[in-house]
Formats: structure tokens, sequence, C-alpha cells
């Protein structure tokens, strides 16, 4: 899709690319027949432009044709280079930073107003915690005990222009969410076994959200891309994706 | 103008168990009605109005009608983008409400005078925005918004407005008559309008004949009633508490100047502040200081007159 589009962020949609399989596969409660029922899971991307993979996602899941992928970026496609909501499974559209988490506490309020069971699962970047409305909604959270939350840092380390030490340090990240009174796991974002524990096991705490801060890897899985900053950017040409995709196994 | 929303709306919310309320740290002796009544569907988020309306965006998606309150500028400017992008781009049901419309909060000082918001909201898109004139219209607007599904801006001014006009108001998305007149046409938003009558009246002892039509709802502009209002005047006058750009004034002027013939329009409002300093002084201080005292609205209308 990225190659073709000449598109992209292929890089931040390889380092979560084992979380959403996840999630998509064995996680979420939701239903392409039945795409807006009230007791559905939400999943809210807030990293917005690594919509790419959420795409590819929610078409193996049956949401629309995986023929449909093809059209990611063209003229007249609903498939829009940061994450849209025209688009079948997707629920709100970002791309400008700090604004996800934020949405799904409202619909992580609603579902627990109304004594439904569902979760709401928000992916962000690193990056993305440099926006100081993420913080508001860290604090508001375990605040209001909203256990039935759950947040995903892709934490690759790289973001924008540079490394997350470099341009704005977040360690402590850990101890700053558990401080705040989350539910704090720590992961390998790339062990499937390990994202399952975590993510079935919200709500983990009763009082508490959950944030699963998943250790990864930008650009997984091809070498010539992983924790290069260059493939925020670069599409790959001809001969490089031939390569990538012999490395992933495609 | 707050008593009469919190009533308004706490009626609305005992029809409609979908409606909530959420403040950003603001509201002491106005909302505490409502959070006693409805405290499931009452939230002080905190000073944090991106949070907020970025919350009540996942509310609304998740089939809730939702009011953000604050003053002036917290709920509309330190949170456009998640108006623009969470709200409006999504259609999401969120209903903003800003309390200290242009000089509501006088002594306060610039932070808290909202001078530029009701123009800035109706750039988003698929919002309405309503500048009520008295606590009649904000009852009906809030009645309005509370059903309407949309995205809604809704400012207030403080507290203590009159009653304006003996018309009642049939319906808020049009103009309302509240001085009958044909020559001069004085279009108005908002509690200034209490001053556009006092004006309307002083030129109507000098032997002018001077309409005066609130317009309650800036967007959608209702287009038709607003040539009507005009009729065949010989001048229209906008006058609001704001600047002039994106306002009252910018609305009428660009639904006009697509007419054939239509008579000259003056727009008066607040200057734009830039690398001055405010000073202190109550609502009607800085709205005489800033030219919309009677006596300055009445010469401003004559002049224009006079130079047509």
């Amino acid at each position: 899709m990225v190659h073709a589009a000449k598109a992209s962020h292929i890089g931040g949609c390889l380092s979560m690319a084992d979380i959403l399989a996840v999630l998509y596969t064995r996680i979420l409660r939701v239903d392409p027949a039945d795409p807006r029922s009230a007791d559905r899971d939400r999943f809210v991307l807030s990293k917005g432009h690594a919509t790419a993979i959420l795409y590819a996602a929610l078409a193996e899941s049956g949401f629309f044709s995986p023929d449909e992928l093809t059209n990611y970026c063209r003229d007249g496609s609903v498939l829009t280079g940061h994450v849209s909501h025209a688009v079948p499974g997707v629920e709100v559209s970002t791309g400008s930073l700090g604004h996800g988490l934020p949405i799904a506490i409202g619909m992580a309020l609603a579902a627990r107003s109304e004594g439904r069971g569902s979760r709401v699962f928000c992916l962000l970047s690193d990056g993305e915690c440099d926006e100081g409305s993420n913080w508001e909604g860290i604090l508001f959270a375990p605040h209001h005990k909203l256990s039935n939350l759950c947040a995903i840092v892709d934490f690759n380390k790289i973001q924008s222009f540079g490394s997350v030490a470099e341009v704005l340090n977040l360690d402590p990240f850990a101890d700053k969410w558990r401080s705040f009174g989350w539910h704090v796991e720590e992961i390998d974002g790339h062990d499937i076994t390990s994202i399952e524990r975590v993510l079935s096991a919200v709500p983990a705490a009763s009082e508490q959200p959950t944030v699963v801060i998943a250790h990864t890897i930008k650009g997984k899985g091809v070498s010539f891309m992983e924790n290069k900053l260059e493939w925020h950017y670069r599409s790959p040409s001809d001969e490089l994706l031939a390569q990538a995709l012999a490395e992933v196994g495609a | 103008m707050r008593t009469a929303f919190i009533e308004s709306l706490s009626q609305a919310a005992s029809e409609n168990p979908d409606i909530w309320l959420l403040c950003g740290d603001l509201g002491y002796s106005v909302l505490e009605p409502f959070a006693a009544k409805f405290p499931e569907r009452y939230l002080n988020v905190g000073v944090a109005e991106q949070n907020m309306a970025g919350i009540a965006a996942g509310l609304a998606l998740s089939g809730k009608t939702v009011f953000i309150y604050s003053i002036g500028n917290f709920p509309t400017l330190r949170c456009l983008e998640q108006l623009r992008n969470d709200v409006c781009y999504h259609g999401a049901d969120v209903k903003v409400v800003a309390v200290g419309a242009g000089y509501a909060y006088g002594s306060q000082g610039y932070t808290h005078h909202a001078l530029e918001d009701a123009g800035i909201m109706s750039m988003l898109p698929g919002i309405e925005v309503f500048v009520p004139c008295d606590p009649m219209e904000v009852r009906a607007t809030t009645r309005l918004i509370a059903t309407s599904g949309k995205p809604s801006y809704l400012r207030l001014s403080r507290a203590g407005e009159p009653s304006l006009g003996a018309t009642a108001v049939t319906d808020i998305r049009k103009p309302r008559l509240l001085r009958h007149g044909r020559t001069i046409v004085i279009l108005v938003s908002g509690p200034i309008a209490s001053r556009a009558l006092e004006a309307a009246d002083e030129l109507a002892r000098r032997g002018k004949d001077v309409r005066v039509v609130g317009v309650t709802c800036l967007k959608p502009l209702d287009e038709v009633s607003i040539h009507g209002a005009i009729g065949d005047a010989e001048l229209v006058v906008t006058i609001e508490e704001h600047i002039l750009r994106g306002g009252l004034f910018s609305l009428v002027a660009g639904a006009v100047a697509g007419a054939a013939q239509h008579p000259r329009i003056v727009g008066i409002g607040i200057p734009e502040q830039s690398g001055k300093t405010s000073f202190a002084g109550s609502r009607e201080a800085l709205l005489d200081a800033a030219g919309l005292s009677v006596p300055a609205l009445v010469a401003r209308i004559e002049q224009s007159l006079a130079t047509r």
C-alpha cells in the first residue's frame, strides 16, 4: 500500500503490526456484520498517521474487501493517509496527535454509564506523549476509575525528527503512568503471547485504567528499516519492496 | 442568562436521559442545580479544556448529547482543534456553552474578554452558532440545541440582562423584530441589543425611523429573513459586542453582498486590540470606551446617514 501510493509512515506501521494483529484476531469484540453494535469494544487509533496497517487489519477482519487497499491514498478513495472514520470499522478520525485518548475516555465513560461490558482500547505513539492533552486525560482516567479503558503506547523510541531520548525524554515512562494511578504493563510489543496476555486481562484492575507500554522496533521485520528515522517518511522502491516482502515472509 | 440556561438545560435533561453536562472547573453558583439533580450526568473535568472537548466527542459518538461549559475563550479557543476535528468533523452532538460574551467579565481583564469567539466558532464546519440578546432567547436556544443533534455554540453574557421587546420568541433561528421602523435598520446580536434599542429611541426623538432586529442565530444565517428585515431601508447598521471580522457584520455583509442592489451596511463592533494593554473597567465602561456608548452609537449612525 505504502509503496504503491508512494506514501510514508511505514516504520510506525510495522512497529504496531503485532499489536493490531492480536487486537483484531483475539481481543476486540467487534463484528463486521454489525459494526455499530452498542455493545462493541472500541479501538481508537490516536497515532492516526500509521493508518495503512489499520486499514489492512480491518480488511483482513472482513470490514471491507482487501482489494480496496490498493486505493490507499489514491484520488477519490476513502482510505486517506491519516485514519478516517469514513472507512468501515474505524471509530474516529485522527491525525493531529493528542486527540485519541480523551475521545476514548468519553467512550469509556459512556459505556460504563450504560452498564455495558465494552472496553475501549487506544493506541498512542511515544512521540505523541509530548502533547499536553494526553496528560490531561492521563490525570483524568484514574481519578474516575475507568477500568474499562486501556491505553497502549507503541514505544518504538523514535519520533518524527529524532529519538525520543534526544527530542523530549519520556523516561522514567512507566513510573510516570504509575504515579498518575494507572495499572501499568510493560511488554515486548512483538511478543504475541505477552500482547495477548495483557490485553485479554483488561480490565485488569477493578478501579484503574490499564496502560500497556509496548517496547517495539520502528520498521520491525525489515532489516533496512529497523530503528531508522528515515522510514517515518520514505516510500520503498520496487527493489526494496521486494526485499522487505521477502524478509517478512509475505 | 446563566440562570436561564441552566434552568432550561435541567428541564431538557429531565426529558432526555442522554443529556450530559461537562464543565472545566467553572460555573460556581450556576451549575449546582444540574449537578444536584443529575449527578451521574454531570462532570467537572478539571481545568483541562482539551480533554473536556475530546471526552465530549467520545460521549457524543456513544449516543450522548453533551454540553460543555466554561468562560469565554476557554471552551472555544483553548480547545479549538478538538472542536474542529473531534466534534465538528464527526458531526458529534456537542454543545459548546461560553459564558462571558464580549466585555461581560469587565475588570477581569483581556484574557477573560471573549471578542473573537463567535466568528471563530462560525468558521467551524457544520456548527450552529447562537448569540442570544436576552434571557428569553437563551431559553429558546437551549431548548432548540438540546434536540438539534448538531454541534452548536451558545454564547452567553452573564447575569442581569433585561428582557427585550414585546414580541415572543417563536423561532430562534429567525431574526426577531425588537422595534418597528423602516428607513434605518439596526441588526444586533447579544445583550448589546439593549443599547441598540436606546440608540434607536434617541434617533426617533431626532426624527429618524429606526427598526431594530435581533439576530441570534449567526449560523446558519437565515439570509431570506435578513433580506426581509432589511426591506427598503436606506441604511443598515450592525452592532455587536465582538470584533467586526468574522461576526455579525461579516456574516450579514456576506449574505447581502450578492444582491443586485442593497443599502449601505455600517458595522459597529469592538476594535481589534493588539499590542495595547487593557485597563480595568465594568462591562459598561469598557463598551463606552470602545465606542459603543448610546451617544456614540447615535453619533455613528447620524454620521453614516450624512455621508451616504
